[in-house]
């Protein structure tokens, strides 16, 4: 009886979203009464977890895991969870980690929840609060006996320290052989993630056209935030789909959204409810974006953007 | 090659979200249920796939009867059969073993399912599938070519695209990017009538217990409403943000 936490990392460095899931597998298992294990790949920083309250920390240095394979990552889970008698496992809801989620509960038959936005409400059963209907419902979901998975929505629970001086234990999984291999990364360098932003700034239709996108590049950059843009606007060609945000496009979390000449159409708007505190910025009073948002202005994205960007570059 | 497409039946995205029951069961009254869009564009790459190398495509739904009216729709598409078994579905992982039972009679080189459906979001189906079968598996997939029995993919990862290479058989949860869309398929008059004549099969379910219930569904509080400010005091807004939101 213990529970997991998976930890991302990547070029050696953990992301916002590791520390998540461990202040919250810190919570569950304090609530459990029960210890904590850290679990990460290829990466030395074993330190900045400490402030989490982890009570071990398990590393896997192998070359083998040196590119993220669901298959190979998945199996050497279960291994561990074996060794440990691991009876809850924590991922973040990256889009790796809910990959590796979704195939480790084929590989260990275990119970698994997504979009998780709470510790337990009560263990036995074991009830658990998570988004469905893409954020326009929440769900009371009781996991049955056995092996549980669960993965907590970005920016849901948070970051909690409380510093413990783990230990540390190296771990060598079998070798899994697969045939799928990875043949090339593309990333965008530079820009901030959807997935990783405090801040995100999306445009709609209202823009007119992609060459006017400058202001809103500007305005992010200042900001530190991510772009992201409507359905429409990524159905004609204007951004790329990678930027879409909405019921089938890429959900948002980030502590602050920025809607520019976007209608909030009920589909945007499920996709970005979890969002915590939203702007808009539009000359329709009626758009229907005015009810779903905590600060508004009513007025023309071409005046309003520029002299936006000018004020807080000012402030800088 | 044989295609299995997984068909999750869902809510259209313009419904009104309601509960019944003492909030323990979604209110399907009213609402039109329709292809999760995920695996609607799943299923238009496959029909694809059969145009251009030959394939067969199967569209598979676990359900009761009533989600027959969209598996009609697959087949006006363009699958050549469709499967439906006999179930309420219950959760990811009954519904994924119901799949798994039937992929155990009929050997199916390609697996594509959304990558997730837009009322539960769980996302699990796939994994589970490709878990349960040991078979490869690619989600968030943008990309897909085959050639031979060796498949190339592209999924969407965090800030990029990861491009890989792997063997068939695979599971790949598939989302807009696989084809675009307006390159969804609207039935005309013509498949319609064709999807009369083409096999609609009914299999009985093994009755596997779910391991994930549902005890009580509860909408977000509703919001305070917003706080508008003149274009002219951007000011104010910064203030807003910076000490009452404390967000930049």
């Amino acid at each position: 009886m213990a529970v997991l936490v998976y930890l991302e990392s990547e070029e050696d460095k953990f992301k916002k979203t590791a520390y998540e899931a461990l202040s919250y597998g810190k919570a569950l298992a304090d609530k459990m009464g029960v210890k904590v294990s850290g679990l990460i790949f290829n990466c030395s920083d074993t330190d900045s977890l400490k402030k989490y309250g982890v009570d071990k920390i398990i590393t896997i240095d192998n070359p083998d895991f040196q590119k993220f394979s669901s298959k190979k990552y998945s199996h050497a889970l279960a291994e561990v969870i074996k060794s440990e008698n691991s009876s809850v496992v924590i991922l973040s809801s990256s889009a790796n980690s809910k990959f590796l989620g979704a195939h480790l509960s084929g590989i260990t038959d275990a119970s698994y929840v997504s979009n998780v936005v709470e510790i337990p409400e009560s263990i036995s059963p074991f009830v658990i609060k998570r988004t469905c209907f893409t954020n326009k419902a929440f769900s009371s979901t009781e996991m049955s006996d056995g092996l549980r998975i669960i993965s907590v929505s970005s920016n849901s629970f948070g970051m909690v320290e409380s510093f413990n001086d783990s230990t540390v234990e190296s771990f060598n999984p079998e070798k899994v052989d697969s045939n799928q291999e990875i043949i090339n990364i593309e990333k965008e360098t530079g820009s901030v993630t959807i997935a990783d932003a405090d801040i995100v700034v999306s445009a709609g239709r209202g823009l007119k056209g992609p060459e006017n996108w400058g202001m809103i590049e500007t305005l992010a950059e200042t900001l530190g935030a991510a772009t992201a843009c409507s359905k429409p606007v990524s159905d004609m060609g204007w951004r790329p789909h990678s930027e879409h945000v909405g019921q089938t496009g890429k959900p948002v979390s980030s502590n602050l959204y920025i809607a520019i000449g976007i209608s909030g159409a009920i589909q945007h708007l499920a996709g970005i409810n979890s969002s915590k505190v939203k702007v808009v910025i539009n000359n329709d009073p009626e758009a229907p974006f005015f009810k779903a948002a905590d600060y508004g202005i009513v007025g023309d994205a071409f005046e309003v953007v520029p002299a936006l960007i000018d004020k807080l570059k000012a402030r800088q | 090659m044989n295609i299995l497409v997984c068909i999750s039946n869902v809510p259209d995205t313009t419904s009104k979200i309601n509960f019944v029951e003492n909030d323990s069961k979604f209110d399907t009254n009213g609402v039109q249920f329709i292809i999760n869009p995920n695996d609607e564009f799943g299923l238009t790459k496959a029909v694809w796939m059969k145009e251009s190398n030959g394939a067969n495509v199967t569209a598979l739904t676990v359900g009761n009867p009533s989600s027959e009216t969209i598996l009609r729709k697959c087949l006006a598409i363009g699958a050549d059969k469709a499967i439906r078994i006999n179930c309420e579905a219950l959760d990811a992982y009954s519904v994924a073993k119901e799949i798994v039972a039937h992929c155990q009679t009929i050997k199916y080189d390609l697996i594509i399912c959304g990558r997730e459906s837009i009322d539960y979001n769980g996302g699990l189906v796939p994994g589970l599938l490709a878990g349960f079968l040991d078979y490869n598996f690619i989600t968030n997939c943008v990309s897909l070519e085959i050639s031979d029995l060796t498949a190339k993919c592209a999924r969407e990862i965090s800030g990029g695209t990861e491009i890989s290479q792997c063997e068939l058989p695979l599971v790949i949860g598939s989302q807009k990017g696989l084809v675009e869309e307006s390159d969804l398929i609207i039935p005309n008059m013509r498949g319609i009538m064709m999807s009369r004549q083409k096999p609609l099969e009914v299999i009985e379910a093994m009755s596997i217990s779910a391991k994930t219930s549902d005890k009580r569904f509860y909408k977000p509080e509703t919001k305070s409403e917003v706080k508008l400010v003149k274009p002219d005091e951007l000011d104010k807004l910064i203030d807003l943000l910076e000490n009452e939101a404390k967000v930049i």
